[in-house]
């Protein structure tokens, strides 16, 4: 084997790649806050919507976690065109990896929802609390708390999903790679840092989600000690 | 210059989907049999296997999928010193990365299954290949099942990041033929559907094996 490995070069263009490492964040943080926000409305309408809302809710869910990500972008970003929705590269990925994790966020609070026992909810509704304030503060809060662990991996995942968004050319980590491997034909070296890189991330997010989860939700009892 | 989508066109796209059908597969069967070395060596008695195993699960698991696709690309080209068709290395990386996660789930398997199984073959004379073959493994496999054929569905769809490397199963095919008949919003939706027709019967079935699992309790014996 010929190949002498150089990674000089991928430490000259480091400012570029942790660039694009900066937008993959952005873009997973915003995809997170907005699915999360959709998934709630999911959650609700499913929970409480009628027959009528509750079907195309559930057929969103169902669709958007049987199909892949990278479909689910091509569809927005180069099918939409053809009936006038025209979105730049970057809010295409943003708005994919949003309603994309909306789905597997409402499944996630689905099973969150039903560690909350029906008896708290009926408490709630005989102190005469209106519908969404019982959802809000009796389903919502607990269900949240349980389903927290399973939210965080699913956030993991989607940081790492997100790379595919590089193929409707957002500019992300891997975009970024892309366009330097083209430029310096060290396509090997190159992957490698970027990987590197998605690593550090993932291993920094889980650990920040895990401060973020005791700082969140605190032990519901402390017990005193003497 | 451009063309309708019609029969030869939809020919086309199914064609490409046996690809995905046929990755899927290979990396199923092929990780099947890494992610069983992955997992007996995450519950081995050496140490050094242990950790070995843990690290390779979490380098896969904590690195992007058309990463590692990259880096198998190119990194088969470094050894080779050609570069080669998208084939070997789709097939060499969907199979390093279905063998992390199946060996995860299926430690996860083993070691749900009660210590006390171990305990009474051991009392009982047996050797521990012995007790992991007929005693543990039997009753893991009852639990591994669920989750197994729920992974197989993040497979399937893992497999369209291929297209990225110009692999022409079905999210390729889909893009060539848009390509070619200008027609965005009839390709992707349908290439979506296909996923959706192979995914979603595979997601009611792992659904309904898991709640079969439930109601029958852990698997296990119970005391």
């Amino acid at each position: 084997m010929g190949y002498v490995f150089q990674f000089g070069v991928v430490w000259e263009h480091l400012p570029e790649l942790l660039a694009g490492a900066l937008l993959t964040l952005r873009l997973s943080v915003g995809a997170f806050v907005l699915g999360l926000l959709l998934a709630v409305l999911l959650t609700y309408a499913r929970g409480y919507g009628s027959r009528a809302v509750r079907g195309p809710v559930v057929a969103y869910i169902e669709f958007m976690r049987n199909t892949p990500l990278l479909v689910q972008l091509f569809v927005l970003y180069f099918s939409l065109p053809a009936i006038g929705v025209r979105l730049g590269a970057n809010q295409a990925a943003l708005l994919g990896l949003a309603l994309n994790f909306a789905a597997y966020g409402a499944e996630i609070l689905r099973g969150g929802m039903q560690a909350v026992p029906v008896g708290q909810i009926e408490a709630a509704n005989a102190l005469g609390l209106r519908r969404w304030r019982v959802f809000r503060h009796v389903v919502l809060m607990p269900a949240l708390r349980v389903a927290y662990p399973a939210l965080a991996s699913q956030f993991v995942l989607m940081m790492l999903g997100s790379s595919v968004v590089s193929a409707i050319s957002a500019t992300d980590l891997t975009a970024v790679t892309n366009t330097l491997q083209s430029t310096t034909f060290r396509g090997f070296e190159f992957y490698f840092v970027a990987t590197g890189i998605y690593l550090a991330m993932a291993l920094a997010a889980r650990a920040g989600l895990d401060v973020a989860y005791r700082w969140l939700f605190p032990p519901l009892l402390r017990l005193r000690s003497a | 210059m451009s063309r309708g989508f019609g029969w030869p066109e939809l020919q086309f796209v199914l064609h490409g989907l046996l690809w995905t059908l046929g990755l899927s597969a290979v990396a199923l069967t092929a990780g099947g049999v890494g992610g069983m070395i992955i997992a007996l060596a995450r519950v081995s008695r050496l140490r050094v296997l242990r950790i070995v195993a843990g690290g390779y699960i979490g380098l896969f698991q904590g690195t992007p999928v058309l990463m590692q696709l990259f880096l198998a690309f190119f990194g088969l080209a470094v050894l080779t010193g050609v570069q080669m068709d998208a084939w070997p290395a789709v097939t060499l990386a969907f199979t390093l990365y279905a063998g992390a996660f199946l060996g995860e789930i299926w430690r996860g398997a083993i070691q749900a299954v009660p210590p006390e199984q171990w305990e009474a073959a051991r009392a009982l004379g047996l050797r521990r290949p012995a007790t992991l073959l007929r005693v543990v493994l039997p009753q893991a496999v009852r639990l591994a099942i669920p989750p197994t054929v729920g992974f197989l569905v993040q497979l399937i769809k893992s497999t369209a990041v291929a297209s990225i490397i110009g692999f022409v199963e079905v999210t390729r095919a889909g893009q060539l033929m848009v390509n070619v008949t200008f027609r965005p919003m009839l390709v992707y939706p349908l290439v979506a559907l296909l996923y959706f027709a192979v995914c979603w019967p595979v997601s009611l079935l792992a659904g309904r094996l898991e709640r079969r699992l439930d109601a029958r309790g852990s698997g296990s014996p119970r005391r």
